[in-house]
């Protein structure tokens, strides 16, 4: 089957004032159609850098160059002409963000921005689109969907409003959706309910799901293949039980044991040193320097290239056949 | 030069309400603000019903009249009575305090969204020239400004929105700057919506109420500066009844016929205080929410 999305060579560089940062460098992978691809790595290591480079909604500011390309459907979205991004953002992709607390707008009713975005892709009479608003709330379990349509943003809670921006994200039905570290900011109880909500809907629609997020658990519970990104390069990928089973690189091992668990006794085990600055093109493998596999081979670039070790499972480690479970 | 970072705290509207007024309730200032403009409004309205004079026709048997039951407020050194043309002055005066607040209003928010919103050259041309604007007094600026185009109505528009139009792309593009990092702004984008509709449907009313509350105390200041410069003689030209104007005819007479002078004096603060009220009630009103 084709697949829904392919993101290839992807490289993203930020030109700062005195230095540039290579906040992505050479990343390939692909999202399949009803498949939930988890996108992993601690904080800046350019997964959300990734993630909103498929909008082509990188923060415009800074300048920066962004090569490769990502396959949608057929077209290449680096390039796709403006005209044209209307009927993909919102549409055939949605997109939810981190914090529920400020990605709706507090001057419009919750209804009246589902209204919109209604109308913005679909020709639809205001009274339908308000009706499709509260099919939509329902749909995305709010209680009283009624009452709630009418209500400000300010009025609903974190959990409510991280439910009506995936209202608001797949009321076009898109094929793909994009998550931006959705549960982050909500506590655990309501994470649970938003991932169980988002799992059922995507059963529901089969779109593809691309879930950004440092929390391997939820990654465990929710997704079907994982890429682990480590200062912009992809690690490994592979699918979940694969990853959890017998990671093939040093450094998704590593982040694995630094999941604390409940019924442990002994120390968490952490990662000794910090991402290495990305201030020059990466050659060899970035994690060498925390790695105690480490070798001279380590900063070869060939070497360290991501290549595949076994049935679906891609690695980037010189090392792969020294590692055999934990 | 070009690295200098523009400020971007906002002006605080400028408070001008003595300290007891400021601390009645917010709902009573606005409230006594709105009654007081719409009482002055009124009057000003039905000037010819509610006196049987006419403001401009000289009359000089009936010259230098005190205050009293025939002249209410007294008569000029003209004989013509003060009352009719206070209230025909407040035409002029609130005309000029409106409008020459809604094109700076207008143009300065526009220009404040979009070099917000969009950055880049127009932000660097637009913000170095409210600068320089802003690096000039403002009465002194006006002054040359009128000097150069004529005395006249329109002109004083003209110049009070060419300096004026500077404070308000302050305060939109400061309050831009900070909206445009939010979530639902990158949540809009990410819904396929275009520049034009999150500028205007999503930014817009996000922004405007400081630019409003800002514009109701520049209505007192607006009319402080006709007056002022009718009173320099570069704004409203005599026989126009005008209240700065009537000051500055009345001053030479302060000594022998004080009610010449002082009674448009009076007129000022009043509308003023309304004016002031009204815009104190409504930013702490929205400060409170």
């Amino acid at each position: 089957m084709d697949p829904l999305l392919e993101v290839k060579d992807l490289e993203i560089v930020l030109e700062l004032k005195e230095r540039s940062v290579y906040a992505v460098n050479s990343v390939s992978f692909d999202v399949r159609q009803g498949e939930t691809i988890g996108l992993v790595g601690e904080s800046g290591s350019g997964k959300s850098m990734t993630c909103r480079s498929i909008l082509n909604l990188l923060p415009g500011t800074k300048s920066k160059t962004v090569k490769g390309s990502v396959q949608f459907e057929g077209r290449d979205l680096l390039t796709l002409p403006k005209q044209e991004w209307q009927q993909v953002r919102g549409k055939q992709i949605g997109m939810i963000l981190q914090d529920p607390t400020s990605s709706l707008d507090p001057v419009y009713r919750v209804g009246d921005q589902i209204v919109d975005t209604l109308r913005t892709h679909q020709k639809m009479s205001k009274k339908e689109a308000w009706e499709r608003a509260i099919k939509l709330l329902q749909q995305v379990g709010i209680p009283s969907p009624e009452k709630r349509v009418s209500q400000y943003p300010h009025e609903l809670s974190g959990g409510m409003r991280q439910r009506v921006m995936i209202a608001l994200a797949i009321s076009c039905n898109p094929k793909l959706l994009l998550a931006d570290e959705p549960t982050t900011a909500l506590d655990v109880t309501v994470q649970d309910q938003v991932l169980r909500l988002l799992k059922q809907l995507q059963r529901e629609l089969g779109m593809g799901i691309l879930l950004v997020t440092h929390n391997l658990g939820i990654v465990a519970e929710m997704c079907d293949r994982v890429v682990v990104l480590y200062a912009g390069k992809v690690m490994e990928i592979a699918s979940v039980e694969q990853l959890f089973a017998a990671p093939k690189n040093m450094y998704t091992k590593g982040l694995i044991r630094s999941v604390p668990q409940l019924d442990s006794t002994g120390r968490l085990e952490g990662i000794p040193g910090s991402l290495p600055r990305m201030n020059q093109p990466l050659a060899g493998c970035p994690f060498r320097e925390r790695c105690s596999l480490a070798t001279e081979e380590c900063a070869d670039a060939e070497k360290t290239r991501l290549q595949e070790v076994s049935p679906g499972h891609w690695s980037a480690c010189v090392h792969h056949e020294r590692m055999c479970g934990f | 030069m070009s690295h200098i970072q523009t400020t971007v705290t906002k002006p605080y509207p400028r408070r001008v309400l003595p300290d007891f007024v400021r601390r009645l309730p917010v709902n009573a200032k606005i409230t006594l603000g709105l009654l007081i403009i719409l009482l002055v409004l009124l009057a000003s309205i039905c000037a010819p019903l509610l006196t049987p004079y006419d403001p401009v026709k000289n009359d000089l048997s009936q010259a230098f009249q005190p205050p009293g039951s025939e002249y209410w407020f007294g008569t000029d050194n003209f004989g013509r009575d003060i009352f009719t043309r206070m209230l025909y002055a407040a035409r002029i005066d609130l005309q000029i305090g409106v409008f020459s607040v809604i094109t700076p209003l207008l143009l300065g928010s526009l220009i404040g969204l979009l070099s917000g919103y969009f950055g880049g050259w127009f932000d660097s041309v637009m913000m170095r020239l409210v600068d320089i604007v802003i690096s000039f007094p403002f009465i002194v600026l006006i002054i040359a400004i009128i000097s150069i185009l004529g005395t006249g109505l329109f002109n004083l528009y003209l110049a009070i929105a060419l300096v004026g139009w500077s404070a308000y792309a302050r305060i939109v593009r400061a309050e831009v700057l900070v909206i445009k990092q939010q979530e639902y702004i990158l949540a809009a984008r990410g819904m396929g919506y275009g520049h034009g509709r999150i500028l205007f449907r999503h930014i817009l009313p996000n922004v405007i109420s400081s630019a409003l509350v800002f514009a109701m105390s520049d209505v007192v200041l607006c009319i402080l500066l006709g007056a002022s410069l009718s009173f320099l003689g570069l704004g409203v030209q005599p026989p126009t009844p005008e209240w700065g104007a009537m000051i500055a005819e009345g001053r030479n007479f302060i000594i022998n016929a004080w009610w010449i002078a002082t009674i448009p004096g009076l007129g000022i603060i009043v509308t003023g205080l309304g004016f002031s009220l009204l815009g104190d009630g409504l930013a702490e009103k929205i400060e409170s929410q």
